[in-house]
């Protein structure tokens, strides 16, 4: 009889166990894709690996990833994990975005996260994040360091993007000092831009040659080289996407971090919850999705008096007493 | 030289060829098993990834078709003694031509003529791109090596400044251009398949599968059953002697750079109008290197090449199931595995061969 009773229990509870799984639809069995700077850029795709790893230790649920060996694989990679049933597949960078358009047409049941770009599925999630209000603090910060008055910005590949970065640096560099010099360039044209560590630390080598003595990357693996070129000449750096202040501790100033680790993590998450939702979500300072770095790395760098004045701009901006303009809204920067 | 007439063909055609990839599947077991895989798994995991089930198939033969057309484009070149590295910059303007084409023409309402059109300039772009390599090794002795090699760089810089200045699509951030319209969208077999209702899934194996064959075997009857495959045989293998013979020398290294343009630039259908459907970066990379040693693998026949190109093929779609498989496996591993089999089946193509002579010789010394 009491065995009876524990079978009983347990179909019961294979019946609840069959009923959520039922209402969840398909199992969650998250899939990311690297952009093309690999996995271990130590910036934009290790941020997704990082969210990828926190949502294995939250939830024990195993996941699969892949890095592409050529732009044109993504379509590929895409259309792999969703055959194989995997549901959420999370991808950054937008070059990514062609890929998930067709294989989120061909495959309506499974739901496809694009971080970086925007796509209006109903299977799809688009979060893009405001850069050029991290960029502004990160630019309110360069102006006070720097002593020449001179600040540089080296970007990956020329697009609209990176030039909201670019935007958004030189709008808070002019705010904290009127006068200050900006330079900026970018490394090329093409996705080859993103993973040209070489040619960074030149294009960062010349800026310093022109009196710079604070840098910001925005270029994926490229950055490495100009992080690098700084620690070098013993010059100031700003990383970017994930918090780089570890990487040259005494030269970096800070790091504009960019949350795709969370925005990764939550989408995952949401699915396991079924609060998963398609659309296009913007995530700025308000919202948690950019902000700078402060650690134990950069904390001799950054004077109380530069920290009240970024936490100031920061405040003003969230309340909206500092507009941070962004370049894709009309092609234009304005200082 | 010496020894080669001396085997039989099944040994020097099949044997070998075979030897040599078993050779570099146990040198790419042993990298497998250095950074800790399991090789066994390794090898499980490529052939079914590449033959597995109709997915895996389709994407092996698409690969396949576009190693096909390089093979081919390197070989017709070769039998007239010309080694054209260009096949990589052919594809790639290739490409372009077909997509300008497709771009010109999708929305105009020619329905099924626009593909043939595109098709057309596909070859004809590769052939002009071919061309001028041609006309500098044949009229002012440039070697065409070099040309044709600097002829890719050419065309990745052209490449990279059209669609970034030219072709980028409105509201791209990525320099690709709009997408083409259904019009100049090739066929895909697994759409056909399941037309016939016949289930199997989605792969971006399409109609330029049957150009490839058509291809081949147009290759086939011109070099070896035309007088101009003739002539062109006699210049690889003696151009003095096809001087004397009255072969027009110029003429025969234009055209057959020509030819060998216009094949490397389908690879630009079966990418471009095939699967892509937009005009972008890179979607040629690899094939024209690939190309030589699909041709060198294959002894420069159509027959051995569509099987060298299928190795390749299954190479590159198994390799990317192996960094999905197998994490440890990263994308240059992959890489490396490839190049193993490359190496051992082409570069030391020739390695195993005294192993197989050596029964042989004793049974036609004995004879002589």
């Amino acid at each position: 009889m009491k065995r009876g009773g524990i079978r009983r229990i347990a179909a019961l509870a294979c019946a609840f166990a069959a009923t959520a799984f039922l209402a969840a639809g398909r199992p969650v069995a998250p899939a990311y894709v690297y952009a093309m700077g690999g996995k271990f850029d130590r910036s934009f795709s290790e941020a997704l690996y990082r969210g990828a790893e926190r949502f294995k230790a939250a939830t024990g649920i195993p996941y699969v990833d892949f890095e592409v060996s050529r732009e044109t694989q993504f379509e590929q990679a895409y259309r792999h994990f969703a055959s194989r049933g995997r549901n959420p597949i999370i991808g950054v960078g937008f070059s990514q975005t062609d890929a998930v358009k067709r294989v989120a047409r061909a495959f309506p049941g499974t739901k496809f996260v694009l971080i970086d770009g925007n796509i209006h599925m109903p299977n799809v999630l688009s979060v893009e994040f405001r850069e050029e209000e991290g960029s502004f603090l990160v630019g309110v910060l360069a102006a006070m360091a720097s002593k020449t008055h001179k600040i540089g910005f080296v970007g990956g590949m020329d697009v609209p993007l990176i030039r909201r970065f670019a935007c958004g640096y030189g709008q808070g560099i002019k705010y904290a000092d009127p006068k200050a010099t900006f330079l900026q360039n970018m490394t090329g044209a093409t996705p080859e831009a993103w993973t040209n560590p070489a040619r960074g630390a030149e294009i960062a080598r010349e800026q310093f040659d022109r009196g710079v003595d604070v840098v910001y990357a925005a270029a994926g693996t490229t950055g490495m080289g100009v992080l690098q070129a700084a620690a070098d000449r013993g010059k100031l750096a700003i990383g970017v996407d994930s918090n780089q202040n570890y990487m040259h501790p005494g030269t970096m100033l800070t790091s504009m971090v960019k949350r795709v680790d969370v925005a990764a993590f939550d989408a995952a998450q949401a699915e396991t919850k079924g609060t998963w939702k398609p659309g296009h979500v913007v995530l700025g300072l308000k919202d948690g999705g950019v902000d700078w770095a402060y650690d134990r790395y950069n904390k001799k760098l950054v004077t109380p008096a530069m920290k009240a004045k970024v936490d100031q701009a920061k405040a003003d901006i969230i309340s909206g007493k500092i507009k941070v303009h962004d370049y894709e809204s009309d092609g234009r920067c304005v200082y | 030289m010496r020894a080669r007439e001396k085997l039989p063909a099944i040994v020097d055609l099949v044997v070998i060829p075979l030897a040599n990839v078993v050779l570099a599947f146990l040198a790419a077991g042993l990298v497998v098993l250095a950074i800790g895989g399991n090789p066994i798994r390794a090898v499980e995991v490529m052939i079914s990834g590449a033959f597995g089930d109709s997915e895996a198939v389709g994407y092996t033969l698409f690969y396949t078709t576009d190693y096909i057309f390089t093979g081919l484009a390197v070989a017709v070149a070769f039998h007239a003694g010309l080694f054209n590295i260009g096949g990589e910059g052919q594809a790639y303007i290739g490409g372009l031509g077909a997509g300008l084409v497709a771009l010109a023409l999708d929305h105009t309402g020619m329905g099924w003529l626009v593909i043939p059109v595109a098709v057309a300039a596909a070859a004809l772009f590769g052939a002009a791109w071919a061309a001028v390599p041609a006309y500098l090794q044949a009229y002012r002795g440039s070697h065409i090596v070099i040309t044709t090699i600097m002829f890719n760089f050419l065309a990745s810089i052209l490449m990279v400044y059209l669609m970034v200045n030219v072709l980028i699509g409105p509201g791209n951030m990525s320099p690709e251009s709009r997408d083409f319209l259904s019009a100049a969208q090739l066929p895909l077999f697994s759409d056909w398949l399941d037309g016939m209702g016949i289930s199997v899934h989605g792969s971006p194996f399409n109609v330029a599968g049957i150009l490839a064959v058509l291809c081949g075997i147009v290759v086939w009857l011109l070099i070896w059953r035309t007088p101009w495959g003739y002539e062109l045989r006699l210049l690889g293998f003696n151009p003095s002697a096809a001087r004397y013979a009255g072969v027009n020398e110029k003429r025969m290294i234009i055209v057959a750079m020509c030819l060998s343009g216009a094949l490397a630039g389908f690879v630009g259908v079966n990418e471009v109008l095939g699967v892509h459907h937009r005009l972008l970066l890179d979607y040629a990379l690899g094939y024209g290197f690939g190309g030589i040693a699909v041709a060198l693998m294959g002894r420069n026949h159509p027959v051995g090449i569509a099987f060298a190109a299928l190795l390749f093929g299954a190479l590159q779609q198994g390799g990317a199931e192996l960094s999905f498989e197998m994490p440890q496996v990263t994308r240059e591993m992959v890489v490396a595995i490839q190049g193993l089999v490359i190496l051992f089946s082409g570069a030391l193509a020739q390695m195993t061969r005294p192993w197989f002579e050596w029964p042989f010789r004793r049974r036609l010394g004995g004879e002589a």
